[in-house]
């Protein structure tokens, strides 16, 4: 978590070189996420006076979009596509294993912070099916062992 | 200095691409033998990426799939000279699997650098907007509708059309928005062109502002491409400085600026005018229509809607000419379209093709059949909302009349693959959940409907596991009535088209559902 002093720069420098490009709230909110992590709730009031738009409209379009967070994800966040083509080569079983072992979730982040685990409803991967994406980075044809593997190494990382 | 191709293409880097582009880099200093490494995108034939090619005096020469660790061997067997190595795959033009296509749109994606534009005019890229400034916005128009290009997001609505809408629309600003949001699984070849001749996009979006008068263009990209992202912004920055784009585009006066927005994780934002309200900043709700965005869209003006392979289908078009494209295909369905296989495949890739085509030569003599080496059961052609497709059908060719005719739908032209190993109500019961999840909730039979329909679906499973064939008849009753009001009373596609995939899965996998084929055939309907 970053202070208030800390977020509250980011969102008004933010807001203040953006404010207007047209339908610039998701832009705005991407580049806040981008710095941050994450949104934070109490920064609503300030991005809706900068645009000029009122708190519910800024906080309806934070909670309509998945990509939206407003709590700090853990250091890693690790992407399960859930979708038909990768459904089709075992994608269920991938988010099961995770699921156990990192004892989270969906949308859950581990107790030491170290990952966070989402669904994904396609990676535009299809041809090498099952995939999955580990801090923005898709990897393809992951077979069970492989995400073993790579949930150990994200564990055992410190960053 | 030799050129050595290793692709951008985030499906080759989801193989390893990147750590084999170092590779070679790093081998080709130890070996003194300084190489021009080009980032192309993909071939498109997935199961050999990384898919690495060499320019030799004879042409370009194939190797894949090609480890990091496979790099000092084939330095050794003299790969920069062609040679032989057992990753050696020839000329990749001679590839049965590419030798058979019919590439139009697809003409350059694997083959050149794509974010250079010198490459891409070399290759014949702006030779079509060249075309269209010399002509009258009406005469371009003219050349896009008669060519029979439709809509190839997935509606298949005549691209002319629209774009003679905005012709006839007058306004003192004019949009030209490209819905990149491909959200369909076992889609990615709208991914695949941005990654691989990203400016093909860019000039068919320039002539769609050129044809209709629009001078502003956005491309709506889905937050889970961002290579794709990286790649656009690169080539519409080349485009910028060759002054493709600007002012006064091409020298012509005429002035059309570009831009990407990145979406933020909503499936529904592929609907066009939940993309337009997300392009607003807005919540991603459905709009209702009339009016149609061709006449008030994007901040209320006039707007060309099209998906990335409409527009990168038009600069050929107006290159070659409208007859030229008009004569592939068959039927109503004109040209060609690149076809991605996907899912339980064993060669997974992109294939295009003039419409025509059967499943069974796709899945069979291109595919080569399921990854796990079992039999095919079913294919989902067209995204979550298309129809599974059995076996018995598999010689349906792809054309947008004859699959409607079998209440399917060719779509974007995914085709995802399952093994004999697939249980259709899980299926069923997915398809009513990610719609639950995915609906923007402004009409009822979507956000509701979709949440029955996982319920009912939950009963349907229960009961075939205790074996209770009354039970499951009666659910699916009325799984079929709810789908019948989602049909008829949702206001777009998502909750008028999920219930497809599940009222097939019913009608051509009953005993999936649990019931005698007999009983269920009556109660299906």
């Amino acid at each position: 978590m970053v202070d208030r002093a800390g977020w509250e720069a980011v969102v008004q420098r933010v807001v203040g070189e953006m404010r207007s490009v047209p339908g610039g709230l998701i832009p705005i909110l991407h580049a806040i996420q981008e710095e941050l992590t994450y949104i934070p709730a109490e920064a609503v009031p300030l991005i809706a006076d900068g645009l000029n738009l009122s708190r519910a409209e800024v906080h309806g379009v934070i909670t309509f979009y998945h990509d939206f967070r407003t709590q700090p994800p853990g250091r890693h966040v690790v992407h399960i596509c859930r979708a038909e083509s990768c459904q089709a080569l075992g994608a269920d079983l991938l988010l099961a294993d995770a699921q156990a072992r990192l004892g989270v979730d969906v949308h859950g982040t581990t107790p030491d912070g170290s990952v966070t685990l989402e669904p994904i409803y396609c990676l535009g991967n299809c041809a090498l099916s099952p995939a999955i994406m580990v801090d923005r980075r898709v990897h393809g044809r992951v077979s069970r062992e492989r995400l073993g593997t790579v949930l150990d190494a994200l564990q055992g990382s410190a960053s | 200095m030799i050129r050595v191709f290793v692709p951008r293409d985030s499906g080759a880097l989801s193989m390893g691409a990147e750590d084999v582009a170092r590779a070679i880099a790093a081998e080709a200093v130890l070996a003194g033998a300084p190489v021009d490494l080009v980032r192309n995108g993909s071939r498109g034939l997935y199961w050999l990426e990384p898919f690495v090619e060499v320019e030799t005096p004879a042409g370009r020469v194939a190797y894949g799939p090609v480890a990091a660790a496979d790099v000092p061997g084939l330095f050794k067997a003299g790969f920069l000279q062609g040679r032989t190595h057992p990753l050696y795959l020839g000329k990749p033009e001679e590839i049965p699997y590419l030798a058979k296509q019919e590439r139009l749109t697809f003409a350059r994606v694997g083959i050149t650098d794509p974010v250079s534009v010198a490459e891409y005019e070399a290759h014949g890229g702006y030779r079509g907007l060249r075309q269209a400034l010399s002509m009258e916005p009406a005469a371009i128009v003219e050349a896009v509708t008669q060519s029979g290009l439709r809509g190839r997001g997935g509606a298949a609505f005549p691209t002319g059309i629209k774009w003679k809408t905005v012709l006839a629309t007058s306004a003192d600003q004019k949009y030209v928005v490209c819905n990149a949001d491909e959200g369909d699984s076992g889609t990615f070849s709208d991914r695949m062109v941005m990654e691989g001749d990203p400016l093909v996009l860019v000039e068919g979006m320039t002539i769609a502002g050129v044809a209709t008068g629009a001078t502003r263009g956005y491309i709506y990209l889905r937050s889970e491409y961002p290579d794709a992202l990286r790649t656009l912004n690169q080539a519409i920055a080349a485009a910028y400085k060759a002054g493709f784009l600007g002012p006064s585009v091409a020298g012509s006066g005429k002035a059309f600026d570009l831009e990407v927005r990145v979406g933020a994780g909503a499936y529904i934002c592929g609907e066009e005018t939940a993309m337009l309200e997300s392009l607003e900043g807005k919540r991603g709700m459905v709009r209702f229509k009339p009016p149609l965005p061709a006449i008030a869209g994007l901040f209320g003006k006039p707007t060309v809607i099209n998906n990335v392979i409409s527009f990168a289908s038009v600069p050929i078009i107006l290159d070659r000419g409208a007859g030229y494209y008009r004569d592939y295909g068959m039927g109503r369905s004109r040209g060609t379209l690149p076809i991605q296989l996907a899912g339980n495949i064993k060669h997974g890739g992109l294939v295009e093709k003039a419409f025509g085509v059967t499943l069974r030569e796709l899945l069979y003599d291109y595919g080569g059949g399921s990854f796990t080496g079992r039999p095919i059961r079913a294919v989902q052609v067209g995204g979550p909302l298309g129809a599974f497709i059995p076996e018995s059908q598999f010689d349906l060719p792809l054309d947008y009349e004859a699959f409607a005719a079998k209440d399917a739908m060719v779509g974007h032209g995914g085709i995802v693959a399952f093994d004999d190993t697939v249980d259709m109500a899980a299926m069923a019961r997915y398809a009513m959940e990610f719609c639950a999840i995915e609906s923007c909730g402004k009409c009822t039979p979507c956000r509701i409907g979709s949440t029955r329909g996982v319920e009912v679906m939950d009963r349907v499973i229960a009961a075939r596991t205790t074996r209770d064939p009354a039970v499951a008849a009666e659910s699916v009753v009325l799984l079929k009535d709810l789908c019948d009001t989602m049909i008829a009373g949702s206001l777009c596609a998502l909750g008028g088209m999920a219930p497809f995939p599940v009222l097939s899965a019913v009608q051509h996998f009953p005993e999936d559902f649990g019931l005698p084929s007999a009983v269920l055939a009556g109660a299906a309907g």
